[in-house]
């Protein structure tokens, strides 16, 4: 797209999903100063708006509904963004340009933008559609959750992730009970690496969150329709008042497949956030992602990643060069804990410890051939700030200095 | 409500209006002023909200937690006015706060 034809007062944006991905989308694009027609279609009833409260600061009572949306309602319609709630994208024809909704006439677009996220994985066991087995992706989710999240209320959590555990945090911060129930033998086990978990995990437990490990889930039990216990393979019941399923996520790219659009766990898309299509855009979880940093793609689900490429697409359409590529990163709340995390451990041939887990702050580094490939920072805001840029500059560090606490990360860094 | 006033790194200027209690972050993202990015939301882990804080209106601001402190030790350009906006909370005694912005988050 060349720069004049990027600012054409005419071009038709079109937005499906209306997420963190797709409302920052149409944010960027006014900031940006895009004058052109933009519609935002989403099939929840709220504007977009933040999730990672809603295990968090949200489930506590901590967040309201205003301070969870990206912006308030009044701002699609002063901004000439035509937001269209509770509005399901059913079919892409890319021939005519046009989308296919479940509410009024085809959407004419010129660029389109695909933000339709990811959607909680089910499990396809006996009991699951027991009343209180849950999951946990919207507003209407955690709304459910907290319901069920009494004084004294057991809720158990199928599936060690960050969801799960910052979930169980929340639930013993409000005097419930909460049990995690992993299949792996160690929770995180496919985000962390072996020292983060053990070290979550006991933190937890010192908490009275308790753990079953390596262990399989059969079935959800019930009793007149709501579920009261979760049967594992070994044939115990673990007993509850609610059940909360947190076994990963799948994107929803359904629509992009039957439209013939490049797919691969996601939809594939390049840097500026391009699919197989020039006039189509995706962003956020939805998308498998390069990340040249570590010569890979990934689907990465995570607000800095549907920012970036939000602000990506943004550019792309007012002519605007990229922005060069960022270090990925994500953080958790449980607790009083702040886990940040920058990079990923690709390749990594050695792990190492700056701080004492003991004192709950202190940072694991992953490094390959001396250089830092991802930083797991507990309430060590230096290591990650610090591992972050360091991770982007791939300089070799220093390791004796790295792990002495007595030198500060500044110095580490130069 | 209690007014801020937004300077873009080129000078464009951007006056809001802000409940009390709301930080000076969700003032700006909620308005759409350009140059604060705010990732995190609020939760003190990103340093993409950063601003420099007028020279009258530093003095009536709480001190900055250690987490804020850190985080902004390792942001670009830090000045010694430099704050996470995440972390200021608007009141009645903020009414008229000028912050600048810096000329990039990242
Ligand atoms: C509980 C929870 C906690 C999290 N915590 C963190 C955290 O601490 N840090 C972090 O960085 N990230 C966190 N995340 C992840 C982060 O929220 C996501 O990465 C982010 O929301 C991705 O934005 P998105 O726009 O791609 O998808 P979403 O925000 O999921 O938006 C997609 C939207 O598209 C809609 N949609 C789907 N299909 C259609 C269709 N056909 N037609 C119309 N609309 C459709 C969906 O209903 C949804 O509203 C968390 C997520 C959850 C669920
Ligand atoms: S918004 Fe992330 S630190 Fe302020």
């Amino acid at each position: 797209m060349s720069d004049q034809e990027a600012m054409d007062p005419q071009t038709r944006v079109v937005i499906l999903g209306a997420g963190h991905g797709g409302g920052s989308v149409a944010a960027f694009l006014r900031q940006y100063g895009f004058v052109g027609p933009i519609t935002l279609v989403g099939e929840e009833p709220l504007p977009p708006y933040q999730r990672p409260p809603l295990s968090k600061a949200w489930l506590k009572g901590e967040a309201t509904a205003e301070s969870l949306a990206l912006k308030p309602l009044e701002f699609y319609a002063e901004n000439n963004i035509d937001l269209r709630l509770g509005v399901h994208a059913v079919a892409i024809d890319r021939a005519s340009k046009t989308v296919a909704v479940s509410e009024g006439d085809p959407i004419a677009y010129d660029v389109l933008v695909l933000a339709m996220g990811a959607r909680a994985r089910r499990l396809t066991i006996p009991g699951a559609d027991l009343k209180g087995v849950m999951e946990l992706r919207t507003a209407a989710d955690a709304e459910k959750l907290k319901t069920a999240l009494g004084v004294g209320k057991t809720l158990a959590v199928v599936g060690g992730g960050y969801v799960g555990l910052e979930a169980a945090a929340s639930a013993i911060s409000l005097n419930a009970k909460a049990v995690i129930i992993e299949r792996e033998h160690r929770v995180l086990a496919r985000v962390a690496c072996e020292q983060l978990s053990s070290f979550f995990q006991a933190y937890h437990a010192a908490r009275g969150v308790t753990f079953e490990l390596s262990a399989g889930v059969e079935a959800f039990v019930g009793d007149q329709g709501q579920v009261t216990g979760v049967k594992l393979a070994d044939g115990r019941t673990i007993a509850c008042d609610a059940a909360l399923v947190g076994v990963g996520a799948i994107p929803n790219d359904e629509i992009a497949k039957a439209a013939g659009l490049e797919c691969n766990n996601g939809v594939v898309v390049d840097l500026a956030a391009r699919t197989s299509d020039p006039a189509i855009f995706a962003v956020g979880d939805l998308t498998q992602r390069p990340m040249p940093l570590y010569s890979r793609s990934v689907r990465l689900e995570s607000v800095p990643n549907a920012l970036e490429q939000a602000k990506a697409v943004a550019c792309a359409v007012t002519g605007r060069p990229l922005p060069p590529p960022e270090v990925p990163w994500f953080w958790s709340d449980q607790f009083d804990l702040k886990l940040q995390i920058a990079g990923m451990p690709f390749d990594a041939d050695e792990i190492l410890i700056r701080g004492d887990p003991d004192t709950a702050k202190f940072a694991v580094f992953h490094l390959k051939q001396g250089c830092i490939q991802a930083v797991e920072a507990v309430n060590a805001a230096p290591e990650f700030m610090a591992g972050k840029q360091l991770v982007a500059s791939q300089k070799p560090v220093a390791r004796d200095k790295l792990v002495d606490m007595s030198i500060s990360m500044k110095q580490v860094a130069v | 409500m209690a007014k801020i006033t937004f300077v873009e790194h080129n000078g464009t200027e951007h006056v809001v209006e802000a409940k009390a209690g709301l930080t000076v972050m969700e003032a700006a993202v909620k308005n759409n002023v350009p140059g604060i990015d705010a990732d995190c939301g609020g939760a003190c882990a990103c340093a993409t909200c950063h601003v420099y804080v007028g020279e009258a209106w530093v003095g009536k601001l709480d001190k900055p937690s250690a987490m804020e402190e850190s985080m902004l030790d390792f942001a670009e350009n830090v000045e010694p006015n430099s704050r996470l906006s995440c972390q200021i909370k608007m009141s009645d005694a903020l009414d008229g706060i000028v912050v600048t912005l810096p000329e990039s988050q990242h």
